[in-house]
């Protein structure tokens, strides 16, 4: 443990009111609050020295946040501190929002997913964030909440840039609304599509991470088409160039290799100690085509 | 009880927690020290400054001028310090050490010392380096070389020339860190007055032993060396707790005799310890046209790094298995290792061996390819076989049996995988190679290794060594040993815990040599033991034996029995030409491996593991089989995933986040087959094991990639990025 | 800051700061050295603890948060009288633990998941976050079979 415990400070509020005062207080000198959730983000560069001091405003006790995960008919509202291991356990979401699963399971070991959440994921908007491509494919929606009030808005629209995001020093992230996709009347049911690629199969960090949506009309015409991608920019984006090229069109072979070929507008791959700009390309390409491969026979 | 497989002495200890390792050992009044590094890879250090923002007069700190003894970690040569003084050459290089009671304090403090150093120009490869040193900027001797050998027999240019086909290939193996779970660590109490006494995570508690004295300038009586319960080595913790040990002892020597204890976190334990080096390994192969090994010339480079620490002992060791397990009367082999500006390369299981073995198996793979010959029926044909002569002029007198050993590997691996459409490219591949038990050449001779048993007043009975369990099992199979040949329950024997004031010294616990250099010399102290305490009367066994041996000890006979190595008959070696008999026993292996590639990611992934080997008698098979499956599982770890990134000779991805290991979900079970042919100087038949399955699994990987995708990798890890590009420029599958 | 925590059945209370790691708070304000330190960064599973019966990596647990659960470390598995609980003893038997140091973390892992086996397909995912760089996992595998067979949760 490489900080020196004294330089921080732990508030621990129990009501929300409390935990927002604390971090109106704190607004003033930016990082001189910050909230904590499950710990498992923050906790790694705690634990290595790079954190600058701050007050920890741990939101664990908070009473407005013990309330479970709830459905609202086809929406799934989490609150601040709903895990991934909440969202494994949950049988309608198994069914009704697979890619929260299936992303869920992939997001660090069971240790992890335990104690990690999905607005923590958010909050600290690293573009390697596994969970976020997913909540972007479902179009989630985030509620923001200050001592100025509540606001909501498209997950979609969050992330500025590197790190960073619309999020307020004196926000907290209270909730995360997660619509069921439905598929039209007559239409074929909606594809959704979830794949990582790790450095290794599973407690890894992404190389690049996809994950997305269509809907299709009776015709098999694509009206919907929701492709997110991390590790490939600043900000884990959606991919809207492949996104258009898939709209208006029945999913064949064709279409695959349009949005293979418009994904690589979408991104910005880096080099780094995981792995390279020009393989990072190749597998957006590859994961694009796959999200979009023709139905099969 | 020698072929059982009871369980492990220290099982239950571990399996509740109580077993303790370093860092939960209570010491009272401890201070907690850390170690201040450079953090450029060569220069000049002018000045150091201690920054304000900690209490400074709290701080015990420790510089080069603060050293008692000589500021030299004795090992082969003196060129590395302590602590550096003048010139640095290595990032992560000890400049300062600084300790205090709160270890957020020092945390801090580590954070507020400035070093000034003047950069010289550094070097990151060993063409780089040997450039330099021609340019007039050696780092060490003239030509920045640690070590050269050269062995050869016959006339390999010759036979070069003659042969009907040459194929040549270049072989790169890259860095790996050992990482043992549990870091560095050791606690140290030294003054003047009281000298110096180390407790610590270790292999070697002697070499600790003999690097203390020196820097502390004290005599070897007044220095001790307790082996605390030690979470994994692999060759990690061989020569590296000397540096740690000797900087907590100069801590302690400085706070005077308060005990220091010195704990790395992961962090600094990946970023400034030893690694495996890495190596390119050029060769140039004969071949009559239908598969003959006619010629080899093989050129061995290792990366040493910026010091010379035990390279020149693992450049050997690779040097003595280059060519693999192929009989070839025309060979030659020319190593070098070479000094660059990175933290200093170390032992890591194989010592060198994985390295040149990777080299000479893909070559095979190669060649064949070349030949149009299949790679199983070129090995075959080539195989060593009784009769046949290595490198250095030792003539086989036993079958290795490869040939039954790689029929027994191919059967467990069954059918070859059908393929189905869309899903991965399968291939599958084998390694058949051999390890050197114990130490080279005169090794064992010079070293001279003592172990002894004791009769302690109740009749049970001491075993007294300072080879160190450090997970393989070490003490379990001593007890089985002893158990065996004096015929009394393994609950009647005790294995002391090593601490060079009450173990002599058994040599240091490397180089597959425990069980059976050690385990022989207990046999033998037991049958001297044995034959005392029956003392010509009927033989003796269990309780009625302990109940003999009290007596014995209470008519106060002798009750210390000891052993001193002497090398097995007709074993000779001459270091002066690097010939002769280079290990006296040799083990054997093959590995087989069926692996799928991921047709987008092109990641590799091992599906189904088989290794069959020959290691003499298996002396406890549940210890013999983990010991195969974690070499295997390292090996694979090598050859798939685990990549040391440098910049400036420094690892960056030194985080377990980024360094990657297989974890569970990527691994298969291994599957391990005995062959057993028992060994005449080992205890019960015994040979060395524990490096042997580190050899096979990168080249049996390589060849399983070749075979699915048409490509031949010549460098690991095989990263899917590297494949990927591979594929690519062999302008696709070709399976 | 005094922190009330429920560990192995019994509630203590100890002065730590509320930042403190759990896996610190416990080997050093309670002695439980059991827990044992591997990367300090959630990846090697060496400090796994359960919280409600949940594995976690208490390297990443500020001990405040710590409070409201029912902590199990390694020490609080067997049974009082010392004996073995099985996974304990399979490990043993069977060659799951070599150097021991991620011994406590891959038997409590394991438990947890025998315990709950919904929260793993396998016993592959089950221990994907607990590294063991001497068994190659093979030993660990039978193990963890023997104990599941053997009724062992």
């Amino acid at each position: 443990m490489r900080s020196r415990l004294e330089d921080f400070d732990v508030a621990c509020p129990t009501s929300l009111d409390q935990a927002l005062a604390l971090l109106a207080a704190g607004a003033a000198r930016p990082g001189s609050a910050t909230p904590l959730a499950g710990a498992t983000d923050l906790y790694v560069p705690f634990n290595a020295g790079h954190v600058a001091p701050t007050t920890f405003v741990s939101l664990h006790a908070v009473a407005e946040f013990k309330a479970p995960a709830r459905w609202d008919g086809d929406v799934y509202t989490m609150g601040p501190l709903t895990t991934y291991a909440d969202c494994r356990r949950d049988s309608r979401v198994a069914r009704d929002l697979p890619l929260l699963v299936a992303a869920a399971r992939e997001l660090g070991a069971l240790q992890i997913q335990n104690r990690g959440t999905w607005a923590g994921n958010i909050a600290n908007a690293s573009p390697a964030a596994d969970g976020v491509p997913v909540l972007l494919a479902y179009d989630a929606t985030l509620e923001l909440t200050s001592p100025r009030g509540r606001r909501t808005l498209a997950l979609t629209d969050y992330f500025t840039g590197y790190k960073t995001s619309l999020r307020a020093a004196d926000e907290l992230i209270t909730a995360i609304t997660v619509p069921m996709p439905r598929p039209a009347v007559g239409a074929p049911p909606v594809r959704v599509f979830f794949r990582k690629v790790g450095t290794r199969r599973l407690q890894a960090i992404s190389k690049v991470v996809a994950a997305g949506v269509i809907e299709r009309d009776a015709a098999g015409v694509v009206t919907t088409a929701r492709l997110a991608l991390g590790s490939v920019a600043p900000v884990t984006v959606r991919a809207r160039a492949a996104e258009a090229a898939l709209t208006g069109r029945p999913l064949d072979a064709r279409a695959a290799e349009a949005a293979a070929r418009a994904v690589m507008t979408d991104i910005a791959p880096i080099d780094d100690v995981r792995s390279t700009r020009d393989y990072r390309a190749r597998m957006a390409a590859g994961l694009a085509r796959a999200f979009a491969a023709p139905d099969p026979v | 009880m020698i072929g059982e497989s009871p369980t492990r002495t220290d099982g239950a200890a571990k399996v509740t927690g109580r077993a303790l390792y370093i860092d939960d050992v209570p010491f009272e009044g401890l201070l907690h020290g850390k170690t201040i590094r450079t953090t450029v890879p060569r220069g000049r250090l002018r000045g150091v400054r201690f920054l304000p923002g900690v209490p400074w007069d709290e701080f015990v700190v420790v510089t080069a001028a603060d050293i008692p003894g000589r500021n030299v970690v004795v090992l082969i040569e003196h060129d590395q310090p302590y602590l550096a003084h003048d010139v640095v050459r290595h990032v992560a290089e000890p400049v300062v050490l600084i300790a205090h009671p709160d270890k957020g304090m020092v945390e801090k403090a580590a954070t507020l010392v400035a070093l000034d150093i003047d950069p010289l120009p550094a070097v990151f490869t060993i063409d780089d380096s040997v450039a330099a040193a021609a340019a007039g900027d050696a780092q060490h001797g003239e030509d920045n070389v640690f070590k050269r050998y050269h062995v050869a027999r016959g006339d390999a240019p010759a036979a070069l020339a003659r042969a009907d086909v040459v194929v040549e290939g270049t072989y790169e193996t890259g860095a790996q860190e050992q990482l043992y779970i549990e870091t560095q660590g050791v606690v140290a109490i030294a003054s003047p007055a009281r000298g110096v006494t180390v407790w610590g995570s270790m292999q070697c508690p002697y070499y600790v032993h003999k690097a203390l004295g020196p820097v502390l300038g004290l005599p070897p009586e007044r220095v001790r060396v307790i082996q605390t319960v030690t979470g994994g080595g692999f060759g990690g913790k061989e020569e590296y707790p000397n540096v740690i040990a000797g900087h907590a002892a100069l801590l302690s020597w400085k706070a005077g005799g308060r005990p220091v204890k010195l704990v790395y976190d992961r962090l600094e334990d990946m970023w400034a310890t030893t690694k495996r080096h890495p190596s390119r390994t050029t060769i140039r192969a004969g071949f009559t046209r239908d598969g003959d090994l006619t010629a080899l010339h093989i050129a061995v480079d290792l990366d040493g790094g910026a010091y010379v620490t035990l390279t020149p002992v693992v450049l050997s060791r690779g040097t003595l298995h280059a060519g693999g397990a192929y009989a070839c009367d025309d060979i030659s082999i020319e190593a070098r290792a070479v000094l660059t500006n990175a933290p200093p390369y170390g032992a890591f299981r194989g010592f060198g061996a994985p390295q040149t073995i990777f080299a000479i198996e893909m070559h095979m793979e190669r060649a064949a390819r070349v030949l149009g010959i299949d790679p199983l029926d070129l090995r075959r044909r080539n195989f060593l076989r009784p009769g046949d002569t290595l490198p250095t002029g030792q003539t086989l007198t036993e079958d290795p049996g490869l040939d039954a050993m790689l029929d027994e590997a191919l059967a467990a691996l069954g059918p070859r995988p059908v393929a189905t459409p869309g899903g991965p490219w399968h291939g599958r591949g084998v390694a058949t190679f051999f390890h050197g038990s114990g130490f080279t050449g005169s090794g064992e001779v010079k070293l001279a290794s003592r172990a002894a048993l004791e009769i302690a007043a109740d009749g049970r009975i001491k075993v007294l060594a300072a080879s160190t369990d450090i997970g393989q099992g070490t003490n379990t199979v001593f007890t089985q040993i002893v158990a065996e040949r004096l015929g009394i329950p393994l609950a009647d024997i005790e294995v002391v815990p090593p601490d060079t004031d009450i173990v002599p010294d058994s040599g240091p616990t490397v180089a597959s040599r425990t069980s059976m250099v050690v385990g022989q010399l207990l046999d033998q102290a037991a049958q001297d033991l044995k034959l005392a305490v029956q003392a010509g009367g009927p033989p003796s066994s269990g309780p009625d034996f302990v109940s003999r041996a009290a007596a014995h000890v209470a008519a106060g006979k002798p009750r210390h029995y000891e052993r001193q190595y002497e090398p097995p008959a007709g074993v000779s070696w001459d270091d002066a030409t690097y010939t002769g008999d280079a290990y006296a026993a040799y083990a054997w292996s093959v590995h087989a491996v069926d692996v799928t590639i991921d047709r987008l990611t092109h990641q590799a992934e091992v599906a189904d593991f088989v290794a069959v080997q020959e290691v003499g008698r298996v002396l406890h098979p549940i210890l013999a089989a983990g010991q195969i499956e974690g070499g295997v599982a390292q090996g694979i770890g090598w050859a798939l995933y685990e990549d040391v990134v440098l910049r400036d000779g420094a690892m960056v991805n030194h985080q377990l986040t980024n360094y990657i290991l297989p974890t569970a979900a990527d691994t298969v079970p291994i599957r391990t087959i005995f062959h057993e042919r028992p060994y005449a100087y080992g205890p019960g038949g015994a040979k060395g094991i524990g490096e042997l399955p580190m050899d096979g699994p990168a080249p049996a990987i390589g060849a399983a990639i070749a075979d699915a995708l048409g490509v031949l990798l010549p460098r690991i890890p095989f990263l899917p990025e590297r494949i990927l590009v591979a594929v690519d420029a062999a302008g696709g599958v070709k399976p | 800051m005094k922190l009330i925590l429920k560990i192995n059945g019994a509630s203590r209370s100890v002065e730590a700061h509320p930042a403190k790691r759990l896996l610190d708070v416990l080997r050093e304000e309670c002695g439980l050295t059991g827990t044992k330190e591997g990367c300090g960064e959630g990846e090697c599973g060496a400090c796994t603890v359960l919280l409600d019966g949940r594995p976690v990596m208490s390297c990443l647990v500020p001990a405040c948060q710590a409070q409201a659960a029912a902590i199990t470390t390694i020490e609080g598995l067997a049974a009082r009288d010392g004996a073995l609980h099985p996974m304990q003893a399979a490990f043993a038997h069977e060659g799951g633990s070599q150097c021991g140091i991620c011994t406590p973390g891959m038997i409590l892992a394991a438990v947890a998941w025998t315990r709950d086996p919904d929260t793993a397909d396998s016993v592959g995912e089950a221990l994907a976050g607990n590294l063991c760089r001497c068994t190659g996992y093979t030993k660990i595998f039978a193990a963890v079979a023997a104990a599941r067979d053997g009724g062992g949760t």
